[in-house]
């Protein structure tokens, strides 16, 4: 790319992703206070839900005094936006530890799983998506059709549990459960983590294959790819160096939107494997009615669904021809 | 009286020869060392180290491998001594305790009855999160006579006291601890590795004052909620011991032929509450009704599939020491109930009836009721509530709905927790001066046989007039690997009772 091309790219890039930015921190805000307010409509709080069964009323009184729960609901919110603000998101009321202590403990396994599966899938949806896309309606594509569609629709409860029937109850390969000591070798991280990867891998890998075949296939239909066939360009090329980079836009956002999925959505392979993740956090989060974890885990979660949705605008922008012609 | 630990195991046999289903164990000599991860059922954020805080079965697990009472529970149930070596009461009224001298703590620091003091006072402070603030606030004053004697004053005279002492929440800690981060206990096991919701990892306490235990080098509790997960975790040999087995899961780990049940009957019930303040459920008829409705057999084989114990209604189950026997057995009968219902002035509009998969079984048995209700002219209507927030929102908020009570290790517990007038969880909200009464009676009577006919006549009462219906007692259920010994049922819980940390050992 020549440097005068790539200012005006850049140029008019800019104030778009910066207004993108912008909006983001404003949803933020709003899920904030979202989160914050319909939080407060679960039944039950934090000191009764603690006490349990055994919630008598002046227990729960000096449990509440204790956490700051008597105070009114817009207090406790202003505080804790100043807190999140100033990088303290505030203190567990259940694990009587700081939550960011607690999230700390818990976000390296999630981003490990996520970019694990993300590392296995990427590359294996590419493959399936442009392999179908160039083989259309060929018996390559119907057969890989047909695993990505019941891929799709096969529930990863269902993949999980068969898999660990077979891998770990049957053939014992492999640990039906993924806690792994802190001073695990890599082999066993990889051995632990290989069933909740693939059945976290099924799912993604059948969206993003099936949105890139069907980006590349509107490609495949534009005159300039007929143009450059007829000039003698072999096929992969076409695909590879011409197609490619037209359709990344569409692509990169599927991707995206499936790889929020890898960390928020883990929830059920989390439970099921048994892998102190942070979705199970959260929920554990919703159970024992500890607000500040909870604001906390649904802020991150949210965090990370816009920067990747950011991340797939600016792919989208800046892999935009109109944008760069000018 | 004076209870030696012989003369207290002495009348732990006399109690209670109980039928106990045996895993088929012989009892072998133990074996030192090796390794067992145990999956319990729950593990969060709340997870504690906090004795006081205990409210879960991985808590109370957990509690037994860094802690001790002053007492301890025996394979009946019956309180024998552990940290105390003599425990001795003027009226069941003044206590006094001496301490053993040869138990130290985890950080090297003799025990002595500044812990014990310590210990018990904080479980009666709201602040500290108390679980057993209720039971706790029965001492009166608990003071150090000398560094190894403690006297405990209870408000009014409770024979019971041993047994309260041995519950995992009374559990001694070191005198000033206010960090719960690490354990510093006198329990079998060190605490190496605690991390709330994840795993809690013991080594072996060498310095252990109960010679040749624990016999594990090492020890780790994790949590698998999911059940399913569980039972595969087990078979997969990955985990060596599981809580909390369902039923339809018993006949997949006996096939393996690697693994065993561990069958523990227990006093843990679901129950139909019926509101006296309710309308029309404060009838008399109408309660009467309801407890001719339970079709107890059909509750027993179809919904727990035969692992529980029949029940008549109120709460001391038949392999209780003091159960009365000759109470007649309450069963399904329409006519019966149809007489009752006929005389309680039932609305037109169908009858909410609440449960809640948070109460084991009571969704399935909601729904048993509403089928014969039906033909007795009892409309229901079932209300599904989540398990989340039961509790606190449900439970014992609604004229006709469920509830669900764990194991107590007592009578005495049971009727003054849930069964007395002024009780914070009188479910049904009723009111009997003559079970109060009994009860204040049978906490002073020390003689056992006098004590089995007041807990007879208070067990008549709950079952003829209480708005409490008891169908069954539900038998809990552990999953073992074979190369796991010592496990024996203790009908306080699963896992022998929460207690298994020091008694298992491995033969692998």
């Amino acid at each position: 790319m020549a440097g005068p091309a790539t200012r005006g790219l850049l140029a008019t890039a800019l104030p778009l992703i910066g207004k993108r930015i912008a909006s983001g921190a404003l949803t933020l805000l709003l899920v904030s206070l979202v989160v914050f307010f319909i939080a407060q409509l679960l039944p039950g709080d934090a000191a009764q839900e603690m006490l349990g069964q055994a919630a008598t009323a002046d227990a729960v009184t000096a449990l509440r005094e204790k956490f700051g729960l008597d105070r009114p609901a817009p207090e406790r919110y202003v505080r804790w936006l100043l807190g999140m603000l100033t990088g303290d998101p505030g203190y567990s009321l259940v694990a009587n530890m700081a939550v960011a202590d607690v999230i700390a403990a818990r976000l390296p396994n999630s981003l490990l799983l996520a970019a694990l599966s993300a590392l296995v899938s990427v590359p294996v949806a590419l493959t399936i998506g442009i392999l179908s896309a160039m083989h259309r309606d060929t018996r390559l594509d119907r057969g890989l059709n047909v695993a990505t569609l019941s891929m799709v629709a096969l529930p990863e409860f269902l993949v999980a549990t068969v898999a660990v029937l077979i891998f770990s109850v049957q053939l014992r390969w492999l640990p039906s459960i993924a806690l792994i000591p802190a001073d695990a070798s890599p082999w066993l991280v990889l051995r632990s983590l290989a069933m909740p990867i693939l059945s976290l891998s099924v799912i993604v890998i059948a969206q993003m294959a099936r949105m890139t075949r069907a980006a590349i296939i509107q490609q495949l239909n534009q005159p300039y790819v007929e143009m450059a066939l007829l000039k003698g360009i072999k096929p992969a090329r076409v695909v590879l160096t011409h197609v490619l980079p037209n359709a990344i836009g569409p692509i990169v956002n599927a991707m995206v939107l499936s790889l929020s999925y890898l960390l928020g959505g883990a929830i059920i392979v989390e439970t099921i494997f048994n892998y102190p993740g942070l979705a199970s956090l959260m929920v554990n989060a919703v159970t024992s009615r500890d607000m500040p974890l909870l604001q906390a885990c649904a802020m991150i979660f949210c965090t990370a669904y816009l920067l990747l949705a950011l991340v797939a605008d600016t792919a989208a922008i800046l892999a935009n021809p109109r944008l760069r012609n000018r | 009286m004076r209870l030696s630990r012989r003369q207290m195991l002495g009348t732990g046999l006399a109690a209670g020869m109980l039928p106990l289903l045996m895993p088929g164990l012989a009892r072998a000599q133990p074996r030192r060392g090796g390794h067992i991860t145990a999956a319990s059922l729950s593990s969060s954020t709340a997870d504690t180290l906090d004795p006081a805080k205990g409210a879960l079965s991985t808590d109370y697990c957990r509690h037994a491998m860094f802690y001790n009472g002053l007492t301890d529970y025996d394979e009946n149930g019956q309180a024998h001594l552990c940290l105390a070596q003599s425990l001795d009461s003027s009226e069941q009224m003044t206590w006094r305790v001496t301490l053993r001298d040869d138990v130290t703590f985890h950080d090297g620091s003799k025990l002595t009855a500044d812990d014990v003091v310590f210990s018990l006072l904080r479980l009666q402070d709201p602040a500290s999160g108390s679980k057993v603030k209720p039971i706790a606030s029965q001492m009166a004053t608990v003071r150090a006579l000398s560094p190894r004697d403690v006297e405990i004053v209870l408000t009014s005279p409770n024979v019971d006291l041993p047994s309260i002492l041995a519950q995992s929440h009374f559990y001694i800690i070191k005198a000033g601890t206010k960090d719960f981060s690490k354990a510093n206990g006198t329990g079998p096991f060190r605490c190496q590795t605690f991390q709330p919701g994840v795993r809690t990892l013991g080594v072996r306490n060498e310095d252990y004052f109960r010679e040749g235990r624990p016999y594990l080098d090492s020890l780790e509790l994790i949590g698998i909620p999911d059940e399913v997960a569980r039972v595969n975790a087990l078979l997969s040999g990955d985990v060596h011991m599981i809580i909390a087995v369902n039923p339809r899961s018993t006949r997949r780990i006996r096939e393996s032929g690697t693994h065993d049940l561990l069958v523990t009957p227990s006093g843990l019930y679901t129950n139909l509450i019926m509101r006296r303040d309710g309308k029309p459920t404060g009838s008399p008829d109408f309660v009467l009704g309801m407890k001719h409705l339970f079709d107890r057999e059909l509750v027993k084989r179809a919904l727990f599939r035969d692992f529980a114990t029949i029940g008549n209604d109120h709460p001391i189950p038949p392999f209780d020491p003091f159960y009365r026997a000759d109470l007649p057995q309450r069963t399904l009968d329409l006519d019966k109930a149809r007489y009752h219902f006929a005389r309680a002035d039932l609305p037109s509009t169908p009858l909410p009836l609440y449960c809640s998969p948070a109460a084991d079984g009571s969704v399935d048995m909601a729904s048993v009721l509403q089928e014969y209700g039906s033909k007795v002219g009892l409309k229901l209507a079932v209300n599904r509530m989540p398990a989340d927030g039961y509790w606190s929102t449900h439970w014992m908020k609604h004229p006709l709905g469920f509830g669900n009570t764990n194991p107590r290790p007592t009578a005495d517990l049971v009727f003054s927790l849930f069964y007395k007038s002024t009780a914070a969880w009188n479910e049904s909200g009723w009111q009997n001066e003559r079970f109060d009464r009994l009860l204040l009676e049978a906490r002073a009577q020390g003689d056992f046989a006098l004590r089995k006919e007041i807990y007879g006549e208070m067990q008549e009462i709950v079952a003829a007039e209480c708005g409490t219906a008891i169908p069954v007692f539900i038998n809990l259920i552990d999953g073992f690997d074979k190369r796991v010994k010592g496990l024996r049922p203790i009908p306080l819980g699963g896992f022998m009772g929460y207690k298994f940390p020091e008694h298992v050992w491995w033969e692998g």
